[in-house]
């Protein structure tokens, strides 16, 4: 797979503080990649950086073969429009609008007709299970729903990029669980790539790769070790929890 | 685990034999160690000499013998009282990490490097149990048995968090 989305060398700072010191970083079509890393560590500036949100001061971005970087505001926002999702921690619905509306209104900007648009938008909402919100307004959804709600309308204008920060952050368990399963469903079915970020290492378990940002630079990858000792099972699981594919 | 209150748990819906006992071990405690027949055998001679367990009947249909036990009301009284005590609140493997830690920073090793390398071995084995408990097969014990794991190794790698947090601090006390 060539890589869709490639960092080198970007910095960024905000006032007197560097967020990002010099980092690298290419992410394949079709991987699922966790941004992990402490508090202010600079992870989500990275992410903003990838999904064209903010420009570095320094380096490059590139997406396919569009730098990023050198792309003015509004062209940057129609590169967004036409080829990235993107999901938050709160939804970030408009509140006036019903959940509906809130995938079609995104699809009507990018040029569909207005029934092709609610069709989609009704689909999609069945597809993440959440098909009784579509006349209900974000203020009468619960968490979870309102989530849902927010990967159908990331994923509803086929991006081939999906950006997600923190998108079951504010969920319990389960429904957090059903969320990232019907996007990363969504995602993996489609072939399109997803770039997480996230403080919860369950939630980072869900991807095919994790890197570590610390001060505004990434972790060197470690070496893929064998448990120490005698190589025998962990932790007591393995013999009856193997037959893993994918 | 206490394979004997296993033992006399499963017991407790009916009489059964023990390849049977081995067989619903491994099936319905999907996240435990397979236990061996021999161990099961030599168990089940225990519990019946200390009166937990008592012959029901001896099967012969064709095969080997199978001698099959039930549960005495002594049996029944013991795992009823098992059940309601609750287990030493255990540290896990927190301790092995720490003793690691310390070791890394007396031998003059980079602790970081080290807590690094544990992050991406505990990360590998989470994404394992994430595939188990999002296999739409799997069943709701495996997949309690995989939160259960999941749960566990994610407490290890906030402590291990908290400690690359703690470095320095650490660092001064150890060496």
């Amino acid at each position: 797979m060539p890589p869709v989305l490639e960092a080198r060398d970007i910095a960024k700072s905000f006032g007197p503080t560097p967020a990002l010191r010099g980092l690298s970083l290419t992410i394949d079509a079709g991987e699922v990649v966790a941004i992990t890393g402490p508090s202010g560590s600079g992870k989500s500036t990275l992410l903003h950086c990838l999904a064209g949100i903010i420009r570095p001061d320094a380096g490059e971005v590139r997406f396919g073969g569009t730098r990023l970087d050198r792309l003015d505001e509004e062209a940057r926002t129609r590169l967004r429009r036409d080829n990235f999702g993107v999901v938050l921690q709160f939804g970030h619905l408009v509140p006036e609008l019903t959940a509906a509306e809130n995938i079609a209104l995104p699809l009507m900007l990018a040029g569909a007709e207005r029934e092709a648009a609610h069709t989609a938008a009704a689909e999609w909402l069945d597809r993440v299970g959440a098909g009784e919100c579509a006349r209900l307004r974000p203020g009468d959804l619960s968490g979870g729903q309102i989530q849902r709600v927010a990967v159908a309308r990331a994923l509803a204008g086929e991006p081939s990029v999906i950006f997600a920060d923190e998108p079951t952050g504010a969920l319990d368990t389960i429904a957090g669980e059903q969320v990232l399963a019907q996007l990363l469903g969504a995602v993996r079915s489609r072939r399109a790539t997803l770039v997480l970020v996230t403080h919860d290492n369950q939630v980072a378990a869900y991807a095919d790769r994790e890197v570590i940002v610390r001060d505004g630079r990434l972790v060197d990858p470690v070496e893929p070790a064998g448990p120490a000792g005698t190589g025998g099972p962990p932790w007591g699981m393995d013999a009856t929890l193997p037959e893993v594919t994918r | 685990m206490s394979i004997p209150h296993i033992l006399l748990g499963l017991l407790t819906e009916r009489p059964k034999h023990g390849y049977e006992l081995k067989r619903e071990h491994d099936e319905r405690l999907p996240g435990a160690k397979p236990v061996a027949y021999g161990q099961v055998y030599s168990t089940l001679q225990r519990l019946e000499r200390d009166g937990l367990v008592a012959v029901a009947e001896t099967l012969s249909d064709g095969g080997p013998e199978r001698t099959v036990y039930r549960l005495t009301d002594k049996g029944r009284e013991r795992i009823r009282s098992w059940l309601s005590e609750v287990e030493p609140p255990a540290p896990y493997v927190t301790g092995a990490l720490f003793t690691r830690l310390v070791l890394a920073l007396i031998a003059g090793e980079d602790p970081q490097r080290y807590l690094d390398r544990q992050r991406a071995a505990h990360l590998a084995r989470m994404r394992e149990l994430t595939a188990v408990k999002t296999d739409p097969a799997r069943t709701t014990a495996r997949l309690l048995a995989a939160d259960h794991a999941l749960l566990h190794l994610d407490a290890d790698l906030r402590w291990m968090e908290l400690a690359a947090r703690r470095l320095a601090d650490l660092t001064k006390e150890i060496t």
